[in-house]
């Protein structure tokens, strides 16, 4: 998440959205606290000015390879209003330089069956959480790191599509790994990170990621012709269907399970699990944009039209159901569910923390306590940060001062103000009127 | 002792038993069947842990222990309060009520015994886990409760 500095007009819109509150506004412009952010989007989503950005890949950094493949996320063939259908979609892709295409919605299907697995050999703990929004996994580092052993360790389905479709590309052009290019086409901001940094695992399988918003222009010019091509890969209809809130549940098919979109409303769940107050639920899939990844923050269709289509499109597949999950099946099959699975430490991250040492966090807390007494309790924000408490925090912490609050502000003028009062009224001994009065 | 060479006794009124002496110390009004803001409590004082750094397990033990507690205050007492005391050492949680009190301690410790009416079970509440379910977070646990006068549930986590 990059802040584009000349369009931030200092609004404080954003600041109120922010779920791990990692916004504060200084000298009029936003900034972003880089360990608290968990990448869900919600301020580019929020910001009316357009400045906040997601950092992606451009088709030029296709060029550093000798063999490309694109890895369309579902929600992209949704966002393209003008295609007939996805080959439509897959040919320009073709056209943009890109060698193959391998639809993350088979990976989806792969990743399915690793879940289905995962659950029924792993009893405890429950809920278990579903990997595949990297925003929650994020949030869940963030705010519930008493959560973090309930993470199915499964990868995401645009890992393992980047993984099989390297692989094969490997095997079957002859050519070394590091010649082979992989770029997702992704409408998520958290992706983008977890594409070139991923939680838990030790390499990345992916080369880039490119944002719908930017690359949906150029797909679109080359839309036509009739030009048509078929994906390395395609998923079945349930594959398609986790771009949308409640698809995954849906495909893997566990009862018991839970499915929650926007990331506010993750938050309330999530706080539910924590606090242990789940029981009878055994998985829980939770998905930071509101309906899904369709509502993604680099998209550019409204998520609601979005959805219409990614259902007629998931319908069209349903034929070729029972085909696309038997060779999932039997990818995993043929390289292991550890091939899929998330195999490094996933760590707490401490970026809510008032200090590292207990004590001084203790005397911090005081501090903050004494303040938010003091402060107004309005959250209006105009002192840059998202609420009166969190001020208080940022005074805590000596990042903030009191008289940053307006409020405040108005306090001490007032009472500066009064003193001038008091003194302008004091008469100088040379002047004044003393007439008549002799020194005592 | 103070491990960041801070002045001793700063932040609060000195804490029990030679601990450093800084210490935090609030207190959560709960109002009797206010489901609506019930839970408020147990959050609050799961984030303040949470920002003292507090390692997770522990959080997590509190914060079982508060709700549940809050939860007590809501279904069964007219009202009350839950206080959060932490030092260096421990966590300290108070619950605190002005009645009816409870006449039998022994049988409400026991697992699945309730006095919560009709109406609040089937509500999903008072399925008789509340006590032990906080002493079973707790390191030390202490119920007194005098009939009429009211009940008084202290629970302690230490810390390291
Ligand atoms: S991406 Fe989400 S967590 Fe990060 S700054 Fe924006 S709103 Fe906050
Ligand atoms: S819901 Fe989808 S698009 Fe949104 S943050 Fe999660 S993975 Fe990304």
């Amino acid at each position: 998440m990059r802040l584009l500095e000349d369009k931030c007009k200092g609004c404080t819109n954003c600041i109120k959205r922010c779920p791990t509150e990692a916004i504060r506004v200084r000298e009029g412009k936003a900034v972003i606290s880089v360990e608290r952010c968990i990448d869900c989007g919600e301020c580019v989503r929020t910001c009316e000015n357009h400045a906040k950005a997601v950092i992606t890949s451009s088709l030029d950094d296709l060029m550093r390879f000798d063999y490309r493949i694109a890895v369309p996320a579902p929600t992209l063939y949704g966002q393209i209003r003008r295609a007939q259908n996805p080959d439509e979609v897959v040919w320009a892709l073709l056209q943009l330089g890109f060698d193959s295409v391998c639809d993350v919605s088979y990976g989806a299907d792969i990743a399915t069956e690793c879940i289905r697995r995962y659950v029924s050999s792993h009893p405890e703990p429950r809920p278990l959480i579903s990997a595949a929004c990297p925003a929650v996994v994020r949030l869940i580092q963030v705010r519930f790191p008493g959560l973090i052993p309930h993470i199915a360790r499964v990868e995401s389905p645009m890992y393992a599509a980047a993984r099989v479709s390297r692989l094969e590309a490997a095997r079957s052009l002859g050519i070394d790994d590091a010649r082979i290019g992989v770029f997702f086409i992704t409408p998520c901001a958290a992706k983008v990170t977890s594409a070139i940094a991923p939680v838990g695992s030790v390499q990345s399988y992916v080369d880039g990621a490119i944002s719908i918003a930017d690359i949906y222009g150029q797909i679109v010019s080359r839309l036509g012709a009739n030009g048509v091509a078929r994906p390395m890969h395609r998923g079945s209809s349930l594959g398609f269907g986790w771009a949308r809130n409640g698809g995954e549940l849906r495909a893997i098919g566990i009862r018991n399970s839970l499915a929650v979109d926007g990331i506010h409303n993750v938050l309330g769940v999530l706080e539910e699990a924590d606090g242990g107050r789940l029981s009878g639920v055994d998985y829980i899939e939770a998905l930071a944009c509101p309906a899904g990844c369709v509502g993604g923050p680099v998209t550019v269709e409204n998520p609601f039209v979005a959805r219409v289509r990614m259902r007629e499109i998931s319908e069209s597949l349903e034929g070729n159901t029972a085909e696309a999950i038997a060779s999932a099946i039997g990818t995993v099959d043929e390289l292991g569910e550890e091939f899929f699975s998330i195999s490094g430490e996933i760590p707490p991250l401490s970026g809510l923390e008032l200090d590292a040492c207990l004590e001084t966090a203790i005397m911090k807390m005081s501090e903050l306590e004494r303040m938010v007494e003091g402060l107004p309790g309005l959250d209006c924000g105009a002192c840059g940060s998202p609420t009166c408490r969190s001020h208080a925090e940022d005074i805590a912490c000596g990042r903030a001062s009191e008289i940053d609050c307006v409020f405040k502000l108005r306090e001490r003028m007032q009472e500066v103000a009064e003193e001038l009062l008091r003194l302008a009224k004091k008469d100088v001994p040379s002047m004044g009127k003393r007439e008549g009065k002799s020194l005592p | 002792m103070s491990c960041c060479g801070q002045p001793e006794g700063a932040g609060g009124a000195g804490g029990a038993d030679g601990a450093s002496g800084v210490m935090i110390s609030m207190e959560f009004p709960i109002v009797q069947y206010d489901f609506a803001a019930a839970g408020e409590a147990a959050a609050r004082i799961k984030q303040i842990l949470r920002q003292l750094g507090i390692s997770s397990d522990l959080v997590r033990r509190a914060a079982v222990a508060a709700y549940e507690a809050e939860m007590n205050l809501v279904i069964h007492a007219i009202g009350g309060s839950l206080s959060l005391v932490v030092d260096s050492g421990r966590i300290t949680l108070t619950s605190r009520d002005e009645g009816p009190g409870i006449p039998d301690i022994s049988l409400a410790m026991r697992e699945g015994f309730s006095t919560a009416s009709d109406e609040v079970r089937e509500m999903g509440f008072g399925a008789g886990m509340g006590l032990p379910n906080m002493k079973r977070c707790s390191d030390l646990f202490n119920i007194e409760s005098n009939m009429g006068a009211g009940t008084v549930v202290t629970i302690v986590i230490g810390v390291n």
